[in-house]
């Protein structure tokens, strides 16, 4: 009897093997997903193509060819056939804040959004600044989350900036990077450390690039409509004071530090002088730094309250430049979801951020390959898959044969309305209701299985 | 100064930024009337018999708090005042749900004093009920801008091509955003003095001067509005120390002789004698602060009347 939870613990264990691998079914399964644009950027790879599937896992056509049970058809004609999107920002809120959202509701809004992965962020209560916590939304992500959760550890303990938090038993435990995201280490000497003792056990670091005394108690844009409003303002200085900071410790340390969040021209500028020079920096966008303005605050709406803030149009164009000419590599959302009442407050007593999984890819798509033109759908869905993959080394965002069969079917022409109240987020916190947008997943597959289908 | 405008239609008084130079006139000749009720042996009229106005003030005042309950005594509505101290707001409850009960009391007009920007506009579009601000954060002052240009009217007949300079904390002021927007819909020009600081140079987008050398901006002033140094809530970096502003910006007898001699003094107080402005300007010829507080009642009857007597 003493042995039971252990084995209960061993049956939790082979039902994940089961649903990483073949979408727990226990018998053989293929499906062709036939003729879709194949995007792999991975492999280089843009065409007409059918894409096959077998036990969960890429495989060729000769690997279909033979088999004698029943074949799952998926006809793509005019779709995109991408890798499984990899959002490499989220908060799931889990364990603790789960009035905002859940590690299963966030993992369904992934899958409703096009992500097969998601990568989320430490500041949970508990902070996952320990193994167990880790282990803890490992287990919870295997149970209940229809997508593959990836979690962060944190870089200092309880997220404080002042101690390091035992990085190298993180890493065993499985975490992707490590990240003080929502807080910034404030203390370059505490940084210079972490960066050191991470390369060491090889995860990279995420950084909320944030300066406390330059920032103070901002809470919009320092600039034109900050003055107006006499709203606390938040000024790009205090941005980028951090992202300096981060490419003096990249180049120092001669490990990788990426730059959550960037939203001013002038880390832009700083990221794309040192990844010239080869130093190990990179950086992140969210859509609502590119789709919105400050002037969005005129009306006090807390739905626009998001940190970093809502910048210049000036910041915006030079994020656009710097996701044209690559210094900025990889796209996310930031998902951020807030309860109702939350949100409902004043404006500089409501907490700052936006829900985006389900809006992001149709953004991006719309603002960057639709309106501004700055990349093509090939490079968005590379800054969705190799990139984050490749910065953190995870076993995703490729169509290879023989990878896990996490599949995103596009239609890159659909036009429709974003509407909050179908949102499958717990939350609604969102200041695109009503946008009317050209571009968006239409099905979702995890490990051959799809999990979500407009 | 006559106003086209035919009848007022805001329910809400929220800033001066959203209202056209008809709107504020409109008020200003509202004001007149309001006025001279104030002169009389019986100092009230019945228009807003039968109405509950909330004076609620999240934010300590004693001035504009009590301008407003005589304001709303004169024109014999009923009146609550509630305090951040003596609100639910300390039991935990949100500022709208506070507002949602007042209204579920059959509050006809709120008037809101709060230390966040945008507080006024977040419950006003949330009721049904007037929501008049009563200063929200650094945002604005609504009724001290108006008071301000009622009394600039009175005294100089005019708003229009006069020259009004602001002096002090600007970037933390209230009335120094609405007293820019009034005063720019009205046609003055207006320039603003203090530390580079507290008068950032992003206010030149706002379409007014900035300056930070007083000597030279006081000679060719019709108006000089000061504004109480914020000393206590500051963070300590904005300037070095009262002495330094004193001898940089304060407004002292000294100074003052640069004045035109028409030149009005204005300060919508409480005045730190000795810091913005020296004792015995204060209480010079020139000085029109009394003047203001008076003011003030007749435009906050003005304004509850009009905004209390739009059906919601």
């Amino acid at each position: 009897m003493e042995f039971t939870p252990r084995g209960e613990e061993l049956f939790a264990a082979s039902c994940r093997e089961v649903q990483a691998g073949s979408l727990c079914s226990p018998h053989m399964s293929a499906t062709i997903i036939r003729n879709g644009r194949v995007i792999d950027p991975a492999n280089k790879r843009d065409e007409i193509a059918d894409v096959f599937i077998v036990e969960g896992r890429i495989a060729d056509q000769s690997a279909i060819g033979n088999r004698q049970s029943a074949i799952d058809e998926v006809d793509a004609t005019g779709l995109i056939v991408a890798p499984g999107l990899v959002d490499m920002h989220v908060h799931l809120r889990e364990p603790g804040f789960s009035h905002k959202e859940t590690i299963e509701s966030g993992a369904r809004a992934a899958a409703a959004g096009g992500f097969t992965t998601v990568v989320c962020m430490p500041n949970t209560s508990p902070v996952p600044d320990n193994p167990s916590t880790i282990a803890w939304i490992k287990d919870r992500a295997a149970a209940i989350a229809c997508v593959n959760v990836l979690p962060t550890g944190a870089i200092s303990k309880n997220l404080a900036g002042e101690e390091l938090a035992p990085i190298g038993s993180l890493a065993q435990a499985g975490v992707v990077a490590i990240t003080d995201d929502g807080h910034c280490v404030q203390n370059h000497e505490v940084m210079r450390r972490a960066v050191e003792y991470a390369r060491m056990v090889g995860v990279p670091l995420l950084d909320h690039c944030q300066d406390y005394n330059l920032v103070g108690n901002g809470v919009v844009h320092e600039g034109y409509w900050s003055t107006l409003l006499g709203l606390p303002g938040w000024p790009a200085a205090g941005e980028e004071a951090i992202v300096m900071r981060n490419v003096l410790l990249a180049e120092l340390c001669d490990h990788h530090i990426h730059c959550q969040h960037v939203s001013t021209v002038g880390s832009v500028r700083l990221i794309r002088e040192a990844r010239a020079r080869g130093i190990k920096i990179s950086g992140e966008i969210c859509p609502h730094h590119i789709a919105l303005t400050d002037d969005a605050i005129q009306n006090f709406d807390t739905n626009y309250k998001v940190n970093p803030p809502l910048r210049s149009q000036n910041d915006v164009e030079g994020i656009l430049e710097g996701i044209a000419d690559g210094t900025l590599s990889i796209l996310c959302s930031d998902h951020a979801p807030h309860a109702d009442f939350e949100k409902e407050v004043e404006f500089d007593r409501a907490p700052f951020g936006i829900v985006g999984l389900e809006t992001e890819l149709g953004l991006f798509i719309n603002l960057l390959v639709h309106q501004h033109r700055k990349i093509d759908i090939a490079r968005l869905i590379a800054m969705y898959t190799l990139e984050p993959a490749r910065l953190l080394r995870i076993d995703a965002g490729t169509l290879s044969v023989g990878a896990r069969a996490d599949v995103t079917l596009i239609d890159p022409e659909l036009d429709w309305t974003v509407k909050v109240d179908q949102f499958q987020s717990a939350s609604r916190n969102s200041p695109f209701d009503g946008w009317e947008l050209k571009g968006r997943a239409v099905r979702t597959m995890v490990g051959g299985k799809t999990v979500w289908k407009l | 100064m006559t106003t086209q405008l035919a009848h007022w239609t805001r329910k809400d008084l929220l800033s001066l930024r959203e209202l056209s130079a008809d709107e504020i006139k409109f008020v200003l000749e509202t004001t007149d009337a309001f006025k001279q009720v104030g002169t009389r042996e019986i100092k009230k009229v019945p228009a807003l018999r039968g109405k509950t106005l909330v004076n609620f003030f999240v934010e300590p005042s004693t001035r504009t708090r009590t301008s407003f309950e005589l304001a709303a005594f004169r024109l014999s509505a009923d009146v609550i005042n509630i305090s951040a101290t003596t609100s639910s707001l300390t039991k935990g409850e949100t500022l709208k749900d506070t507002a949602r009960n007042l209204e579920a009391l059959q509050a006809d007009i709120i008037v809101l004093r709060h230390s966040s920007a945008g507080a006024p506009q977040f419950l006003a579009s949330r009721l049904k009920a007037s929501m008049i601000n009563a200063g929200d954060g650094a945002h604005e002052h609504p009724t001290q801008g108006l008071l301000d240009l009622y009394t600039i009217r009175e005294r100089k007949g005019k708003i229009g091509g006069l020259h009004v300079v602001i002096i002090g904390d600007i970037l933390f002021s209230r009335v120094a955003r609405s007293n820019i927007f009034g005063l720019l819909k009205l046609g003055a020009r207006v320039t603003l003095v203090g530390p580079s600081t507290l008068v950032p140079r992003e206010f030149e987008k706002l379409g007014v001067e900035v300056s930070h050398k007083i000597d030279n901006v006081l000679p060719n002033a019709d108006v000089v509005n000061l504004l109480r140094i914020q000393h206590e809530r500051q963070r300590r970096e904005y300037f070095p120390g009262l002495g330094e502003y004193i001898r940089l910006f304060g407004l002292t007898k000294q100074r003052a002789k640069l004045l035109k001699s028409d030149c009005l003094i204005m300060h919508p107080g409480p005045i730190n004698r000795g810091v913005e402005i020296d004792s015995e300007v204060a209480d010079g010829l020139q000085s029109v602060i009394l003047e203001q507080v008076t003011n003030g009642l007749a435009v906050r009857m003005a304004v509850l009347y009009l905004c209390g007597g739009i059906a919601p």
